[in-house]
Formats: structure tokens, sequence, C-alpha cells
């Protein structure tokens, strides 16, 4: 009896692993399987340890626009967030260098609090029309994507903002905390952060609820524009974080940051089993997800695939993923 | 009745994953026959239907059509060889014309052409013979749910039509609607087709069907004609055991008012005024479309107030938000539990973490939450099988259980219940009733709104009706008898005389 029970169990295994985690770990494998036979060197743990400090920026990114994919809208403005608030800060920094030249950490926290401050005035507005006008989030997140990359190009002319203080590129860009990438800290610390904000409170039940059934949650007492609001803000600040990370890492305010960071964020989550229809996604799975992405594009230098080919790759992917979400989703619900 | 079927199938079984939702089952019908198939929710009906209509394909069994064995590949394929189905859920395209969704698929016209004309004289032709008063060329997502489940008939009635398929077609008609269509349903029978009609309204059925079979838990229970069962044999049979009381006495103890409405107008909505009553249970009945629903939707902020006052609990609440009368100890259960109720994609569990989570402070306490859902879940009795599915995987009345069980996530003082048992079987009704009770003898204010009048008449202790958007009468509870409640649902000049004539026929 319980042998002739386990037997169709154990083929139906991929098929539960796939409702339960979505393509992702299909991917995962398949990829590194592909990649170690195209390239000797791709499990070397120095690749690794490369693959690990590139992917920092994706990561951060995917977990904010894993926030607004679970409350059921997207955003396509978190690479805009990016360029925006490079530019901004930098060019706070570096005016507040020349009246306080001798403080620089006073210099660089005036020049994030810039970046913060810009990023929650487009994650609110972002937040505003999708909740309280009930813009789509796709014309709401791109009309705001154009005016912020529009406004960050007008303030620069362009040509990024040089002469940022050494300290904030060698801290945040090139520091190490016991031998751990400053960025590579901030990350693992945002991780557990959201982990916690999306498991443990009732913050993160609340975007659940919103996305998962908005009406419902609306008939249960939840604000459920307060947390449309708020899941835009947060999405904005974290990219706001990257965007720093990013122009630490530069060490100059760009306003071509974060170019095609939007599409990479969507199909990190995706992959990752975050449905575009709201409601569903875990933290641990888009870290995967985020990590994958930039373990492919790794994989694909390694390989000599050209940059152009990437492009193609990349967006058969988050199309296979998005196909593969349809029918994990159909597989939940109907069965 | 001729010797050979119509339609028949042998040993139908389908199986899915670690379920066998239909067991061998035998089923016939006759040409000119109404075959009703009755059971709970989840006996297997659906399914059955599912098969004969050819949206499933059976893992064993055979179908017949007049003595020859058939295979439908598709909803499209029974369509060709005659075979038409009404779902319970709608297959109408809200954004298009009526005249556009009874043609979709096979638009009259020339080659690729379309032509609209053509289109509009068949539709009008169609709803004209079945004595449907719908404009062909209004948009379907302006009709009522009546209307659109009147479309949806006329829809079935082209081409070649030997059988139709009829999932709880009255469950959102009126009475009078009802009539048309048991109208309808008669001239199709003299002409020849036959019908399956799947419904748990049996003195609605007992009018107009032949024969009856029942199934439960995916089994054949029995086939008999018509004429030899009573609603009490059947209810029987369907559930195994003797239901005899599915209401419970509920004790009537009115305590302060918790709930005052003055003058309320509101869209849809005329100068409304009553009151609900701690430890009361206020039925609100009234035709679809009468405002029923519209003015505790007004009430609990989902529509718009235009003049009036709502008071809970003492407070001014007129066109408070939502969110800040659910806080306050308002509860509103929604009709339509798949898009106003519930997280289709999540357990019963997950859909209770939004209700419970108001207690306490920022951190989910994950463990105490399961405890606190599950003690819920025995309240409302969901079996333990069904806690760990996902909800759009359950049958309508644990669903219905599901959101009940959200209810009692909060500590409310008024609980607002709009269509409480729309799509349940007996035995959940009668479980679902016992909560109501149970609530209201706990004090709290309760409000039931519904269209099925027994439901109004048995649970409560007081009642308000409404016609026109407007409170055509309130009754206290020994004037709640089908005769005098009735008179009250039409709020036209017609409605003295049917009045009047209701009293003559009497035996009073």
């Amino acid at each position: 009896m319980m042998q002739a029970n386990s037997k169709p169990s154990l083929a139906a295994l991929p098929l539960r692993i796939f409702i339960k985690l979505g393509v992702l770990p299909f991917f995962l494998i398949a990829a590194v399987v592909i990649f170690t036979l195209a390239a000797p060197n791709f499990l070397s743990p120095q690749n690794l340890i490369n693959v690990a400090r590139q992917s920092v920026y994706l990561v951060l990114v995917s977990l904010g626009q894993m926030l607004v994919l679970i409350s059921g809208g997207f955003d396509l403005s978190v690479g805009t967030v990016i360029a925006l608030s490079s530019v901004v800060s930098a060019l706070a920094m570096t005016w507040a260098a020349q009246i306080f030249p001798d403080a620089i950490w006073l210099v660089i926290l005036i020049g994030a609090f810039a970046g913060f401050a810009v990023a929650l005035i487009v994650g609110a507005v972002n937040g505003i029309g999708v909740a309280l006008f009930d813009v789509s989030p796709f014309i709401m997140t791109l009309g705001v994507s154009s005016v912020g990359t529009g406004l960050a190009l007008f303030l620069t002319g362009g040509v990024p903002v040089s002469g940022l203080p050494f300290a904030f590129g060698d801290t945040f860009g090139f520091g190490r905390v016991f031998g751990v990438p400053v960025p590579v800290v901030i990350a693992v610390i945002a991780i557990i952060v959201m982990w916690v904000l999306m498991a443990r409170t009732r913050v993160g039940a609340r975007i659940y609820a919103v996305g998962g059934n908005i009406k419902a949650a609306h008939l249960s007492a939840i604000n459920t524009r307060g947390t449309l609001i708020l899941v835009y803000g947060l999405c904005a600040v974290i990219a706001a974080l990257t965007g720093l990370l990013l122009t630490a890492r530069v060490e100059s305010g760009d306003a071509n940051l974060g170019g095609t960071i939007a599409m990479e964020s969507i199909a990190a989550c995706v992959i990752a089993g975050v449905s575009l229809r709201g409601g569903i996604g875990r933290v641990e799975n888009v870290v995967l997800g985020a990590f994958f992405i930039i373990l492919m594009q790794n994989g694909m230098n390694l390989a000599q695939v050209s940059s152009y080919m990437q492009m193609v790759l990349i967006g058969l992917l988050l199309i296979c993923a998005v196909i593969f979400d349809q029918l994990r989703y159909r597989m939940i619900v109907k069965g | 009745m001729t010797s050979k079927p119509l339609l028949q199938a042998h040993g139908l079984s389908k199986a899915y994953p670690g379920v066998l939702a239909l067991d061998a089952v035998d089923f016939d019908l006759y040409a000119g026959e109404l075959h009703v198939l009755f059971g709970e929710n989840g006996a297997g009906k659906s399914t059955m239907i599912s098969l004969l209509a050819g949206a499933n394909t059976p893992t064993s069994g055979t179908i017949e059509m007049r003595g020859e064995p058939v295979q439908f590949a598709s909803v499209a394929d029974a369509q060709a060889k005659g075979i038409h189905t009404v779902f319970q859920e709608f297959s109408l395209i809200p954004t298009m014309s009526v005249a556009q969704n009874m043609f979709l698929g096979h638009e009259p016209g020339v080659g690729p052409f379309l032509s609209p004309r053509a289109m509009r004289q068949r539709a009008k032709q169609i709803l004209t013979d079945l004595n449907f008063d719908i404009d062909p060329d209004l948009t379907v997502a302006r009709l009522s749910r009546a209307q659109q489940q009147m479309v949806e008939i006329a829809k079935a009635m082209q081409g070649d039509l030997s059988v139709l398929i009829l999932d709880e077609p009255t469950a959102s008609l009126t009475d009078r609607e009802v009539d048309q269509l048991f109208e309808v349903i008669g001239r199709l029978k003299s002409e020849g087709v036959g019908i399956i009609y799947i419904s748990h309204r049996v003195h609605e059925f007992e009018r107009i069907g032949e024969r009856v079979t029942v199934l439960r838990d995916g089994a054949h229970i029995g086939t008999a004609p018509m004429a030899e069962m009573t609603e009490q044999s059947l209810v029987d049979m369907m559930a195994g055991r003797e239901i005899r009381d599915i209401y419970p006495s509920i004790a009537h103890t009115p305590g302060e008012v918790v709930l005052d409405v003055q003058n309320l107008s509101a869209p849809g909505i005329d100068h409304a005024s009553f009151e609900v009553r701690r430890g009361e249970v206020l039925g609100v009945a009234g035709l679809v479309g009468s405002g029923k629903s519209r003015l505790f939707r007004s009430v609990m902020g989902l529509n718009p107030t235009h003049a009036g006052q709502v008071r809970f609990k003492g407070r001014d609440v007129t066109g408070a938000q939502t969110r800040k009368l659910v806080k306050a100890g308002a509860w509103y259960l929604s009709p339509d539990r798949k898009h106003e109720g519930l997280i289709l994609a999540e357990t019963p569990r997950g859909n209770l973490v939004m209700d419970l989570m108001a207690e306490g402070g920022p951190l989910l306490r994950s463990r105490q939450l399961s405890t606190r859902a599950a003690e819920i879940f025995g309240h409302v009795e969901l079996h333990e099988s069904y806690r760990s599915r996902v909800v759009g995987k359950l049958s309508g009345g644990n669903q219905q259980k599901v959101l009940f069980g959200k209810a009692f996530g909060h500590k409310a003082d008024l609980y607002i219940f709009d269509e409480p048992t729309v799509g349940v079987d007996m035995g959940t009704r009668a479980a679902l009733y016992r909560l109501i009770a149970e609530l209201a003898e706990a004090g709290k204010a309760v409000v039931v709104i519904s269209s099925d009048l027994p439901e109004v008449m048995n649970l409560a202790h007081r009642a308000i009706v409404l016609a026109n958007g407007k409170i055509t009468a309130e009754l206290p509870r020994e004037d709640l008898r089908e005769d005098i409640v009735l008179r009250y649902f039409f709020d036209q000049p017609g409605a003295s005389q049917q009045t009047q004539k209701d009293t003559e026929g009497s035996p009073a």
C-alpha cells in the first residue's frame, strides 16, 4: 500500500516543487549545468564571490519590486529612481562640501538624505496615482520614469557629477567589514529586514491581503490605499539605497545608472515565483531570483555570449517565466 | 417518452489526483423531459455536467446520444452536437452588447464581414420568442444579474438544440422571472428538447421536473419520478441522514439600538429609516434590484450617501470609510465571495490573517494566529482536511464557511450578512444558520439580507421589505408570512389590487 502510493508521488515531485516554488529551481539547475560545461571556471569560488558582489544591486531593487508586485502592481520607475537619487545626492554632496569642507561625514549624510528625499517624492507620486486615482501602475510608473529620467538629465546636462568626498566611495563602494564588502553587508541587512517585514509583521500581511484580493481586504478594515502608497514609497526608498551604493561604486552622480534594472528586477521576481496577479511571493526566493539573473549574465560573459544576444536571452527568459507563472496560478486555484 | 433515450451515460467516472469526484454514475435523459440533478455542494453534480457539456473528459465510462457513442473534445464540440450548457459562472463579455454576446464566435455575416443588422434582428427575434424584455443593443455590464442570466439562456437558444443543461438557473432570478423561465422550459420540452436541471430549490423544480437523480459524494444514490418524491425525502436522500429543521429557533432579547438609520438617501435608495438592536435578527427582503443590498452598502460606506443620517453605537458615521466602520465593530459579509470575500490562491488560514491581525502589536505571532484560526474553523465546522487546501479549490459551501470564519475573526457588534447562503447546500446552510443564531443570542445585532424569502421569514425577528429603493414595510415576526411579505415586493399602483386578491384567496 505504502509503496504503491510512493511511486506516483515521486514522479509528481517536480510538479509539486513547481507549484510550491515556481520555475526557479529548474532554471537554476539548468543554468549551472550549461555554464559549467561552457566555461570551466564558472563554478570557481572566486567567480561565485564575484557574482555575489555584483548581484547586490539587483537583489536590493528586486526586493522593492517584489513589494509592489505582491500588492498587485508593478514599478517601472525603479531605474529612474536610481538615476535621480544618484544625481541629486551627488549634487547635494558637492554643494555641501563647499559649505562644510571639513565635515566629510556631514556632507555624506546630507547627500544621502537628499537622495532618499527625492526617492520618497517619486514613490509618493506613484502611490498616490495608483491608490487614489486608480491609474494603472503600468502607465503611472512609466510616466513617472520619463519625468524622472528627464529631470536627472536636465540637472546634470547629461554629464556625470564628479568630485564626491573620497570617503564616500571608499566606504560604500569599495569598503569591507571583516573582509565582507560593505554593499554585501547592507544587502544582507536589507534582506533580513524585508523578510521580517513580509513574514512576521502586520504590514506585510496587509500587503499580501491587498494583492490577494483588494476588495476583501477593504471589507476587512485594511487601509488599502495607505498600503499601496506605502508599498510604492518603500520600493522607491530601496531603489534610492541602491542608487547611493552605485554612486559610491562609480564615484560620481550619473543619470545613466539603472538603465535596464526595471525589467531585470521584474524578471528576477517573476522567475522567483512572485505572481503578477499579486498576493504571492517570498523574500528568500526573490533573492535567489536576482542572484540567478546575475549568474546568467556572468555565465554568458564567461561563455563569450555577445551583450546583444544576452539582451535577447534575458527577454526570452522573462517571457518563459511569465508563462510558467500563468500555468502555476491555474494549478493553484483550479487544480 | 419515447423508447430510446436522447442522452445516456454508463458508469461515468472522473478522478482527480487524490479524489474520485464521480464514481460510476449512470444517467439517462429522454427527449422532452426535464431531469433534475440534486445533491449537496461537492456531491459531483458540477463534475457530471462538465463531462456532459464537453468541458472535461471522463476518466472512464461512456456517453451515448440517440444510441450512438459520442465523445466531446470541447464545449464547442458538444454544442455542435446539440448540447448547450448555461454554466453558473457566466461566459458573457461585459463590454460587448447583448446581441454581440449571443452570437459570439458565430456572428452572422458574409465572409469576413459582419452584418450587425442581421445580428440585431436575430437577437431580437430570439429574445422576443423567449419573452425576455431586454434591448439587444445594451452593453452587458449594464444589465442586472438576472438579465445577464437571461442573456446566457438566450445564447443557448440557437442552432441545433437537443439537450439544454441549466446549472442553478434561478439562483439570481426573481419569482416573476422564474415563471418566465419555466414557461420557456415548458415550450422547449414540447419541442422535444431534453433538459438537465441542477438546483437546490425543490419547491421550484418539482413544478417542472419529470425525474430526479440524487448524487452524494460522487455516487449515484437514486433516480425516481418527481411525483414519487417529496422535499423531505429528497433532502434525506441527499444528506444520507435526516435533516428536519434547518432553521434554528433564535431567542429574541432586543437590547439597545446599535444601528440607527434615518432618512438615508443614496444611489438607488430613497429616504430609508430603520434601526437594528442588540440580540435580534433583522431580516431584509425584496426582489433582486430592490435596493436591499445597496442600502447596506451605503451604510457600510461602500456606496456613497446623499442625505440622511447613519448612527452606529450612538456615533454619527454617515458616509464614513468602510475601514473605520469595520474597526468600530460593524462587519459586512459580501454576497460575492470570489471577488469581494476571499483570496482564492490562499489557504483558509491565510484568508483569516487579515482579520485576526487587528489584535496585538505590529509583529505577527504565527503560532498564536494558527491556534486562533484553528479555533475559528472548528467553530464554523470547516473540516480539517480542507484547512490546508487553497480556498479556490473548495466547494461553495466550504468557501462560505471560510467567509463566516472571517466574520468570527472580528469581534464586532453588528453583523450584516448579505445573501449568506447563496449557492450553498442544505447541510451547510443549517450550520451557517446556527452560527447566525449564536451571534444574535450572544447579544450581537444581526442583519440578514436575502433573496431567499423562507430564509428571511424563518431567521428574522423583524423584517423590512424594500421595493424600488424604498422601504415599503416593517413587519414583526408574526406577520412574516409569504402572502403578507410578497405584497410589499412591488411598489406600484398594481400592488394594492394584488393585495386584495391575495387576502381573498387566503383561508383566513
